[in-house]
């Protein structure tokens, strides 16, 4: 383990270079390029605290994703709602979803793989049903929302396509980079609670965890909730960043497979792993679009594949990702001993 | 229930439909069995697909989620055999059908059976890391665009009085089970088809009387691959194929595979067909988009209130 000191200057480091990021770099299409990484930590971290702490592996977290993103949509659409407004219908809408669907999975006792199907599965029954529903969700076509032009309303309408130069080329980093700060936060915090603890004992063997009187149904509902909530806030940011979604975008297994990648290949269960694992697989996929760009001029695909390569290598090789490699090359300079997790 | 509450229910149902954007309609009776009969073409495909997912879960007792993809690929195969070679993709099985048998041992052998430490939720995620990349080098490679192996013979059928067979249709429901009796005979009346069901019953007995548990069960998966491969060449000429076809046949072969329950033989048959045909009847009434909810609502029901499905041990 590393000790306190060096953790907590760690995340002051990491905190203090993300907030001045963007008065070093100048180029919009680095800014571009942090703006996605930081959502994919973003929907990394709603995942990671059902996946990671929980050891509750969805397959689905576009359910969450998505019904942010729709609500934070349609309000402001079909209603005139104000985004800052709508934001809390479409978190508590996205927290809703998260206790259907774990009070049936965990009432029925789904575990391991068939929380991962049933997950699946009921991301694909919104997707039909967002498909179809057309005089709720307007089907297909997608939700568009108006653009706002004038700058003095950039702030009331959160979007900064139009705003004065500052937040114009900077608002949505930073309003994306907050998220994520009370992201990591909510994640710190559960992790040294009692709540948290009760999680991880729950992941590491569910009837003793009863045994000693931990509710285990009760901790995994209380888990969901919370996982949903911070995935459902990247929909909320997605919905406005893009002013755009639809059925494909929002329930369909491209998000729910974000979702997952980023803690896995940066660590599971712990609170920095989504943070690395998506400025790493974004760093490649990045690296990769740069290097290969003139030969296959942008053809889609090659950053999902490596992706895909990254994932299978890190859970053959190292399967408390990045982090727990970064702990143990930590070690090896300090000179302390191993500790019991390594031999997991 | 008298015939005044009878009008009551079709009256909220047509009320749910039309909130639904769709319309309840009296279909008469030859309608739906023409629906139903091609819901049982449908359905043989979906069987022998699942036939593979569920030996691979019988055997290995994992869950291959890079199924769909391997659909997909073996797909491209049959089309860019048709296309670049001009081999009819009924024929194409004779050369994808070996080619799947060894992709599938290679992959276990190589990838899946090295990575998963044993665990089975890391293997889940393993066959998904393996069904990202083929989707996404099928993307890369072939573009998302769509591509139809078309035959000569691909409008001409048989009139069956309430629908119209197709000769790809019957050709699907006959080799379908042909495949499907050719790979029981194998696995009750042949050495390797014991040692298979051995391993699947008792794994660690099985090592002790001298078999080569690791063969097995890269057999097993090369077998399941080679099912797929087949299947691909019975759905050719009748399904276009493209990236993300696989996603589709994942999310319906594991439904067909829980509902008949996880390993059992007559499960994934009977589930094929029962889902072939609840697909078509609700594509008929509740229109194409919203038809396909009636998958997704299978899989969760029997997820939830009968997780062994209609043909397998309670788990």
């Amino acid at each position: 383990m590393i000790s306190p000191q060096f953790r907590y200057a760690g995340w002051l480091i990491l905190v203090l270079g993300l907030v001045t990021a963007p008065l070093l770099i100048s180029s919009g299409r680095w800014i571009e390029f942090l703006e996605l990484t930081l959502f994919a930590a973003v929907l990394g971290q709603g995942w990671n605290i059902l996946g990671g702490y929980g050891g509750q592996y969805s397959f689905g977290h576009a359910l969450f994703f998505g019904t942010g993103a729709y609500l934070q949509a349609l309000l402001q659409f079909k209603f005139g709602w104000s985004p800052w407004v709508a934001m809390w219908f479409a978190l508590g809408g996205g927290v809703l979803v998260g206790v259907f669907v774990g009070y049936l999975s965990f009432r029925y006792g789904l575990r391991g793989s068939y929380f991962a199907l049933i997950t699946l599965a009921f991301a694909e029954a919104f997707h039909v049903l967002s498909r179809s529903l057309i005089s709720v969700t307007e089907g297909g076509r997608g939700v568009s929302l108006d653009l706002n032009r004038d700058p003095d309303m950039a702030l009331a309408t959160l979007q900064f396509n139009f705003a004065a130069p500052f937040l114009k080329a900077y608002g949505y980093y930073y309003l994306i980079l907050l998220m994520l700060i009370i992201a990591c936060a909510a994640t710190w915090w559960m992790a040294n609670s009692r709540f948290g603890a009760r999680l991880v004992a729950v992941r590491e063997n569910e009837e003793a965890a009863e045994a000693i009187g931990v509710d285990a149904f009760a901790t995994k509902m209380a888990a969901i909730s919370l996982s949903a909530a911070i995935t459902s806030s990247a929909g909320i940011y997605y919905v406005q960043k893009f002013l755009f979604i639809d059925p494909g975008i929002a329930y369909g297994p491209a998000k729910s497979v974000e979702a997952l990648i980023a803690p896995i290949i940066g660590g599971l269960g712990t609170v920095l792993g989504p943070v690395i694992g998506a400025f790493f697989i974004h760093g490649v996929g990045e690296l990769a679009k740069e290097t290969t760009g003139l030969v296959w001029q942008d053809r889609p695909g090659l950053d999902l594949i490596l992706f895909g390569v990254i994932l299978v290598l890190m859970l053959a090789f190292a399967p408390r990702g990045l982090v727990g490699l970064l702990e143990r090359a930590w070690r090896k300079l300090s000179g302390t001993r191993p500790t019991e997790r390594d031999h997991a | 229930m008298g015939n005044k509450g009878s009008e009551l229910l079709i009256n909220r149902a047509q009320a749910a439909m039309e909130f639904l954007g769709t319309e309840l309609t009296r279909y008469g009776w030859d309608t739906v069995l023409g629906s139903a009969i091609s819901g049982v073409f449908l359905g043989s495909i979906y069987a022998l697909v699942a036939l593979g997912l569920t030996l691979i879960y019988g055997v290995l007792h994992i869950i291959n989620f890079a199924h769909g993809s391997l659909l997909m690929l073996a797909m491209y195969a049959v089309f860019f055999l048709w296309s670049l070679a001009g081999i009819d993709p009924y024929v194409a099985m004779l050369i994808v059908v070996p080619a799947g048998f060894l992709f599938g041992y290679g992959l276990q052998r190589t990838v899946i059976g090295k990575t998963g430490h044993g665990r089975d939720e890391l293997v889940l995620l393993v066959t998904l890391g393996v069904s990202i990349i083929l989707e996404n080098v099928a993307l890369f490679a072939f573009s998302a665009d769509e591509r139809q192996v078309h035959v000569p013979y691909d409008l001409d059928g048989i009139d069956l009085g309430v629908t119209f067979a197709v000769y790809p249709e019957l050709a699907a429901l006959g080799g379908s089970l042909v495949i499907t009796l050719a790979l029981w005979l194998f696995m009750t009346r042949t050495d390797t088809g014991l040692a298979i069901r051995a391993v699947a019953k008792e794994r660690q007995g099985a090592r002790v009387v001298g078999i080569d548990v690791e063969h097995i069960f890269a057999i097993s998966f090369g077998i399941g691959v080679a099912c797929v491969a087949a299947a691909a060449s019975l759905l050719a000429p009748t399904y276009a194929v493209h990236p993300q076809t696989g996603y589709l046949f994942v999310l319906i072969a594991f439904t067909v595979v829980v509902l008949g329950g996880m390993g059992s033989f007559v499960g994934a048959l009977v589930g094929g067909f029962i889902i072939g045909i609840t697909e078509q009847l609700g594509r008929l009434y509740l229109g194409e988009s919203l038809g396909l909810i009636t998958i997704s609502a299978i899989f969760i029901a029997i997820l939830l209130f009968r997780p062994a499905g209609l043909f397998g041990q309670k788990i």
